[in-house]
């Protein structure tokens, strides 16, 4: 299965404090650690979100908010994506990871949907609906 | 936590330590299966501990103390046996003797190829494909009997059998559990890749209803592919067959209409390629060009993969570049099934001309006889070239060969156009 491991921003993040040469370091490692063992698909850090942006939605309208958001938890620092066997095989590999930030932190483990969770909603049709349209986007 | 967590949780450390803990027994005991029981050993410790005491901050050096100090106890108690037996009056062993000593040094070693060499050892030349692919699951996978079973469509007492088998062999040989240098080294990779793509296959061979353990073989053998890359950085051919692996399994979401019919590769829908493999795919096969490869088996099947890859529209493939492609792969791999290819990839290339110019000589191929392919391309030719009643005795042909019902329907419909 396929999950995508994100790392939660803290204060220190959301400030742009960069990590230390010893957490770089330690954080190399082990992403060499998760390379080696064949799991890591994909991986990058993120800016502080005062350097994004938000688009919200209501109805018709769309407004544009600037950076940075106030809910620091609930903010993404960080990503990988592996390809693991199961929820605790990912559990296990997150636990081997060094504490990305100086001080308490969080990293987030969400599977990504595959083709079989649509199994019952996506009957053939819809399955030929979803494919016409997406193979429009993909030709453009 | 609860105890069913915990238990899991100390399975699932044990999974992914398996294959280095078993490398590292292996270079210890010079035996597959006792490292095996030793590596057994340390799970049941580890589940009796842990839930007390908490898992280790490193499980795997804590494992592999257990295991090692199993070995050890073992060996010191063979020993004293062994003594005991000449108090009797038997005579030791010579070559025995001395034979702590150098499990003591080997405990100090530091070798970092252990993985690579017990790769290496499941993937021997002298064991079956079926046997290497069983036995690599088992080690490195860490499988068990009855998934391994299941993924093959085979039963748990065959399959058991057959690693039983492997291991004594392997045993009887008396390897050394290097990993080769030299010239060996070229034909046990061989030996080691061919492995590898053939679990590939039968997870990529794999239908709608099947069980789901089934597919998972595509990234196992993914994943060891990617393991193997990291061990061995400098050697094309694992760059090559790992891009034509993370390319082909790109598609695994396109191929299958909804109904669980083959979807060709040029009807596929695009979109449902996976672009994150695809990336990794090209990658991968980039790293085996730059590496001198390019004119590796593996690296030229990933580069006629990685053609279609690139094209997000069936119209934007490059059959030129596949057309040459083929010819160079016959060179180094040569088939009827590549020169069937090679033809097709000529018809789209040049035109249905140059297709039946080369598929003529085809015809007469013993290994082709009863082949639907070859006169569903042919047909096909026929039918691109205006010649429809011609096509029409072929697409026929092709229905009446072909096993598979919507394969069957499919050349039928193709026969009942050439009457419009």
């Amino acid at each position: 299965m396929r999950v995508m491991v994100m790392v939660k921003a803290t204060k220190d993040s959301e400030a742009g404090i960069m990590p230390s040469t010893e957490l770089l370091e330690a954080m190399g490692k082990y992403n060499e650690e998760l390379v080696n063992a064949g799991i890591m698909l994909a991986g990058e850090g993120l800016k502080p979100s005062s350097k994004g942006k938000r688009v919200a939605f209501d109805g018709q309208s769309r407004t544009v908010i600037d950076g940075p958001f106030a809910e620091t938890r609930e903010l993404v620092a960080g990503y990988w994506i592996w390809e693991v066997k199961d929820m605790a095989e990912a559990i296990e590999w997150v636990k081997r990871c060094p504490n990305p930030m100086p001080g308490p932190s969080e990293i987030e483990i969400r599977p990504v949907y595959e083709m079989a969770d649509f199994a019952d909603a996506m009957t053939p049709a819809v399955a030929e609906l979803h494919d016409r349209t997406s193979e429009k986007l993909a030709a453009r | 936590m609860t105890a069913t967590e915990t238990h899991r949780a100390i399975e699932t450390v044990f999974r992914i330590e398996l294959a280095r803990l078993i490398a590292g027994l292996v270079r210890l005991v010079r035996d597959v299966s006792l490292a095996e029981e030793l590596a057994q050993d340390a799970l049941l410790a580890a589940l009796s501990e842990w839930p007390r005491a908490g898992v280790p901050q490193t499980p795997g050096a804590w494992l592999m103390a257990v295991a090692k100090r199993r070995a050890v106890d073992g060996i010191r108690r063979d020993r004293m046996l062994a003594r005991k037996h000449a108090e009797i009056g038997r005579d030791l062993d010579p070559a025995y003797d001395g034979g702590f000593e150098t499990v003591e040094a080997a405990l100090d070693d530091e070798i970092g190829d252990e993985l690579l060499s017990l790769i290496f050892t499941a993937c021997h030349p002298m064991l079956s494909p079926e046997a290497r692919a069983a036995l690599t699951l088992r080690l490195i996978g860490g499988l068990a009997t009855d998934e391994i079973a299941r993924a093959f469509l085979s039963n748990e007492a065959t399959i058991a059998q057959r690693i039983v088998r492997a291991k004594k062999a392997l045993g009887k040989a008396g390897l050394s559990y290097e990993v080769p240098r030299g010239a060996e080294r070229k034909a046990r990779l061989a030996s080691v890749l061919e492995v590898l793509y053939l679990i590939f296959n039968e997870g990529y061979a794999a239908t709608a209803g099947d069980d789901l353990i089934r597919p998972s073989l595509c990234s196992e053998a993914q994943r060891m592919g990617r393991v193997l890359a990291g061990l061995m950085p400098d050697e094309p051919e694992v760059f090559g067959l790992l891009a034509l692996m993370e390319i082909q399994a790109s598609r695994l979401a396109a191929r299958t209409a909804p109904d669980g019919s083959p979807v060709p590769l040029t009807e596929q829908n695009r979109a449902r390629w996976d672009r994150l493999l695809i990336r990794r795919g090209l990658a991968a096969l980039e790293r085996a060009e730059a590496l001198g490869g390019a004119r590796g088996a593996y690296a030229l099947q990933a580069a006629l993969a990685a053609c279609h890859a690139r094209a997000r529209r069936p119209e934007e493939t490059d059959w030129a570049k596949i057309a040459a492609l083929y010819d160079a792969l016959r060179e180094v791999m040569p088939s009827p099934v590549v020169d069937l290819n090679r033809a097709v990839a000529y018809s789209m290339a040049i035109g249905p001309q140059a297709g039946l110019a080369l598929i003529t000589a085809l015809e007469g191929v013993d290994a082709l006889r009863g082949y639907a392919s070859l006169p569903a391309a042919k047909g096909d030719f026929l039918f691109r070239a205006g010649r429809l009643a011609e096509a029409k005795a072929q697409f026929e042909q092709a229905a009446s060969l072909s096993s598979n019902t919507r394969e069957k329907a499919f050349f039928l419909k193709r026969a009942a156009i050439c009457d419009r």
